[in-house]
């Protein structure tokens, strides 16, 4: 083994991670007058480890699985598709961040080097392939949030939540760190492929290992905000700067299922009749409770909070499946459910009246007469998070169905589908209260740029998904074929 | 012209008209004018594309005709697969001959957000015609449900006061019944390994499965057709939306039930129909007395024809699982006239509603003397309702009776007693509305019908009496598929009952 290729393995993440230390060298003697300039400086940084990434698969052939630097990191299908989702789920959050800090007085370089230094920890957290890598670059991109969370800190709601999702964050943390140890202490190595050659040979039924893989799975399940470790996400996602929260919605819930789906199919694998139950039941309480305390809710951040949760049970509709068919829902949804979000933070991140952010559903009211082509956006994200056809959030929740009945789950797909009309009510809501009720003034104009952009881009890739859904489909199945061979 | 894609282009042409509407921009007067007549000029193309369909149907084959197939997700055996039987094709028809008629109903009743409207009016016409021409289950279900999205916003933005409840109501019920049939299309779609609609029609079923996808689909028809006690949205809807709404859905939309049982849920599930008929039976006997009962009640017109509709479904219901020839056949011209008579009863409501504002029927009584025309035109439908003969609804529940009387005498006995509480409370409306003498001076004020809504009556008027003299033109195209149907059931049931006897 060479040291060249062990080391390209993860070249995008240390060339994000480098041009992370870069950018803040030239904002520390630039100054926050450089704000945007490093911000799209940032944005840049990101699109050219994307190209990294891409290039091995646009040169022909796909992504061989690597596994290298001791058998810390690998390199995967899998981890080339989500580590793509993230990349761009960083890109739409940043450039919708932009604008938003200047109104809010609160640009300052930190911001985008912040946001890459957490993308960098996610991609590391997908491409883990030992407990230990896992926990660290777990820790990298969580630090890096909890800053972004109150990055708001002349703001007591931004503070607040930043404090508590650090105290939170850091418990589930120590959970993850518990169960890690417990398994190590059991199985004797904290390598995925060690781990799950043991398992194959039939080892470990014991309670000790068992407890391991409870507590590593409550560690996870907190951090895609899975019912019941979901109790942080409404105050977060309320507190937080909006652009924070459409980032937290999208990209660590994209980096922290995929490592939910490594560390459940690859190690602990052979062991899928201990865990399926867990999965199945926090993926039902998921779609329960997302669908049933957003109905309540007033604040729209705080309503997506309630809907991201619902959603990520839906998405574990596909794990419980434990199939091939399961991983290409869980993938396809997460692809889906990264342009829904970010369109909708984006429509959310126009709502500015007299200078100041407005959060209420009620400020919406009449958006349709006021603004008909914002309306028109925000209103094809609801249908499509309450997954109406003919829009892509419907062929999202299809495959997850397609796997849970596959793998022989139907009750699990009937409370699926039952949730899933209890949370169109609240979807539809929104669409009332633009399309039905009457005008309420108009939002500040203009909204700028980068936002039209996001909010366009994601539009047209839900409405028109359904004309070519080839290519996401074909090649969410093509990875999730790698994950079981044979 | 056999070889132009037809039924895409009848599916999808209203949707290049609503882009057309969309991109209109100058003052609201101009805007709303314009739109008016691109979506009249669309919805007319698109009627006049689907008669070619007819005459392109060769009405002595029962297997789907113009089909058109190409890839979608070959990966995973889905495609996009259009086509059309003697089932489905007046379907089409219906759909779209009733969409210009609503846009020319709209034309002065619609004054706010015209272009809005006429969009979600070709939006939702696309949706109609691709439920019938669509013979790909995912397909299939995309329009299914993307109908309620159009509905939804045409119920919520343009109805009348309780119109949010209403929206809500619609749509939250419908969608609850359309999320289990996609269960039940997933677990056909593994089964038998591909989303094809003829091709899982053509598949046995295990017998042990046939009873939950049966309910499954039941579930979304049910609340479609509706059913009682599945009906109680339909009301609500009604009442609510505007006239033009209230035409769509009791004219294509309550048909999608029994379209939907008769071209699933008898072919593939030909036990599990067999052993839920009694219950099917029992529960249209009860739609037919109950509803006719409770419409007899009403104080609101659209209520009343509301109810009326229920009822009538009734027969239709029944029609189809007696699963002989004269029941289907019945069922579906039935279903044919129940568009055309309670789409036209609605807009009689509309039209007296656009003058008076008000659905009320107390305030009404001697439009005889200031309105003959309207009172003619309302008697033909009325009486199209009641199943006089001569017109279109004699020969649906005279068929779909004669059908039930060859199953079931105690059905057929019940379901008489239906048409004879139908004619009472359909007379007794007319008795108060265009008899008696006028009692409020703004009534008598009332005019008479204007020459647009001459031209939306005249051809409505023609196909109730085309249907009801010489139904043979409707019902020659659509022997062949029914006999077929009725074949494939029999052997199916002939099979398990063989396999029964060797166990």
């Amino acid at each position: 083994m060479t040291a060249a290729p062990d080391f390209l393995i993860v070249l995008p993440e240390m060339f994000l991670g480098g041009a992370a230390m870069l950018l803040l060298l030239v904002g520390v003697y630039a100054g926050t007058r450089a704000t945007r300039f490093v911000s799209w400086l940032s944005v840049l940084a990101l699109v050219a480890t994307l190209a990294i990434l891409l290039q091995p698969v646009w040169s022909g052939g796909a992504a061989s699985r690597q596994v290298g630097l001791f058998g810390m990191f690998i390199s995967d299908s899998l981890g080339v598709f989500t580590q793509t989702l993230v990349i761009i789920g960083s890109i739409l959050s940043l450039l919708i961040a932009i604008r938003f800090n200047e109104n809010e007085g609160i640009a300052r370089i930190e911001f985008p080097v912040l946001m890459l230094i957490s993308t960098a920890g996610m991609m590391m957290m997908i491409a883990a392939n030992d407990l230990i890598s896992l926990y660290l670059s777990l820790e990298l991109q969580s630090l890096a949030l909890y800053v972004l969370a109150a990055f708001a800190r002349d703001d007591v709601r931004s503070t607040e939540a930043g404090l508590k999702y650090f105290v939170l964050g850091a418990v589930a943390s120590g959970m993850l760190l518990f169960g890690a140890s417990m398994v190590y202490g059991f199985a004797g190595t904290t390598s995925f492929d060690g781990l799950a050659k043991l398992f194959a040979g039939g080892a470990g039924n014991g309670v000790g290992l068992i407890t391991g893989i409870v507590f590593i799975s409550v560690g996870l399940a907190f951090k895609v905000s899975a019912v019941p470790f979901h109790m942080w996400t409404p105050d977060v996602y309320e507190g937080a700067p909006t652009p924070v929260t459409a980032f937290f919605s999208v990209a660590p819930k994209i980096a922290a299922l995929t490592l939910f789906l490594r560390v459940m199919l690859q190690p602990f694998g052979s062991l899928s009749a201990d865990w399926l139950q867990i999965i199945w039941a926090i993926s039902f309480a998921s779609m329960a409770w997302g669908a049933f305390a957003a109905i309540a809710q007033s604040n729209i951040k705080r309503l997506m909070a309630y809907s991201s949760i619902g959603h990520v049970g839906y998405a574990l509709i596909g794990l419980a499946a434990g199939s091939a068919a399961g991983v290409r829902g869980v993938l396809v949804y997460l692809a889906i459910y990264l342009f829904m979000n970010a369109g909708t933070f984006a429509v959310i991140l126009c709502m500015r009246r007299d200078g100041k952010m407005v959060e209420g559903i009620d400020d919406l009211a009449g958006l349709s007469r006021t603004h008909p082509a914002l309306a028109l956006a925000l209103a094809i994200f609801m249908f499509s998070l309450a997954g109406i056809p003919p829009l892509a959030g419907f062929f999202a929740k299809l495959y997850v169905f397609i796997a849970a009945i596959d793998a022989g789950l139907p009750v699990l797909a009937v409370l699926g589908v039952l949730t899933s009309v209890v949370g169109a009510y609240y979807y539809l809501r929104i669409v009332k209260v633009m399309y039905f009720d009457e005008a309420r003034g108009a939002f500040d104009r203009p909204f700028g740029g980068e936002v039209t952009v996001v909010v366009l881009v994601c539009a047209v890739i839900i409405m028109f998904f359904i004309v070519w859904p080839g290519p996401l489909l074909n090649g969410a199945d093509a990875v999730a074929a790698t994950l079981f061979p044979g | 012209m056999a070889h132009w894609p037809l039924l895409s282009l009848t599916t999808f042409l209203p949707l290049a008209g609503a882009a057309a509407i969309l991109v209109l921009r100058g003052d609201e007067q101009a805007v709303a004018r314009n739109a008016r007549w691109i979506a009249l000029w669309t919805s007319l193309i698109v009627f006049a594309v689907s008669l070619a369909v007819w005459a392109n149907f060769d009405p002595t084959r029962s297997d789907f005709q113009l089909v058109e197939q190409a890839d979608w997700l070959p990966d995973f055996n889905i495609g996009y697969h259009m086509g059309v039987d003697g089932i489905s094709l007046f379907f089409v028809l219906l759909s779209t001959f009733l969409t210009p008629i609503c846009v020319i109903a709209s034309w002065t009743a619609i004054q706010r957000r015209v272009k809005e409207y006429m969009i979600a009016f070709l939006a939702l016409e696309t949706m109609m015609v691709g439920i019938f021409c669509a013979l790909d289950f995912i397909l299939f279900y995309v329009f299914f449900e993307g109908v309620l999205v159009p509905m939804f916003l045409i119920i919520g933005v343009w109805g009348g006061p309780r119109r949010v409840y209403s929206a809500f109501k619609f749509f939250l019920y419908t969608l609850l019944g359309s999320v289990l049939s996609l269960l039940a299309i997933l677990a056909i779609y593994f089964i038998t390994g591909t989303a094809d609609i003829p091709e899982a029609l053509a598949f046995n079923f295990p017998t042990s499965l046939q009873p939950w996808l049966w309910l499954a689909f039941f579930a979304s028809f049910a609340v479609k057709v509706p059913m009682w006690p599945f009906h109680t949205w339909l009301p609500d809807a009604h009442v609510e939306a505007p006239t033009a709404g209230s035409v769509i859905l009791a004219g294509v939309l309550l048909k999608l039930g029994g379209y939907g049982f008769i071209r699933f849920s008898l072919p593939m599930f030909p036990a599990a129909s067999a052993t839920f008929t009694p219950f099917v039976f029992t529960l249209s006997v009860v739609a037919i007395i109950y509803t006719s009962l409770v419409a007899l009640a009403q104080q609101d017109m659209k209520k009343l024809i509301a109810y009326s509709s229920v009822a009538h479904m009734g027969f239709v219901t029944i029609g189809i699982f007696t699963v002989t020839p004269e029941g289907l056949q019945g069922a579906m011209i039935q279903m044919l006239s129940h568009g055309v008579v309670s789409a036209a009863l609605f807009l009689c409501v509309g039209v007296v509603y656009d003058r008076l504002h008000t659905r009320e029927i107390a305030r009404y009584g001697g439009l005889a003397e200031n309105m003959p025309k309207y009172a003619a035109a309302f008697m033909i439908f009325m009486l199209a309702s009641v199943g006089l003969p001569g017109t279109s609804g004699f020969v649906g529940e005279f068929l779909s009776m004669i059908g039930a009387f060859q199953v079931n005498t105690w059905v057929a006995f019940l379901g008489m007693t239906g048409v004879i509480l139908g004619a009472a409370y359909m007379l007794w409306l007319y008795r108060r509305i265009i008899f008696e003498k006028i009692t409020h001076a703004d009534v008598r004020a009332m005019a008479d019908l204007n020459p647009r809504e001459i031209l939306v009556f005249a051809p409505m008027i023609a196909v109730v009496l085309w249907m009801g003299v010489y139904p043979a033109s409707f019902l020659k195209p659509m022997q062949p598929s029914i006999a077929n149907l009725i074949e494939r059931v029999q052997v199916s049931q002939r099979a398990a009952a063989t396999a029964l006897a060797q166990r």
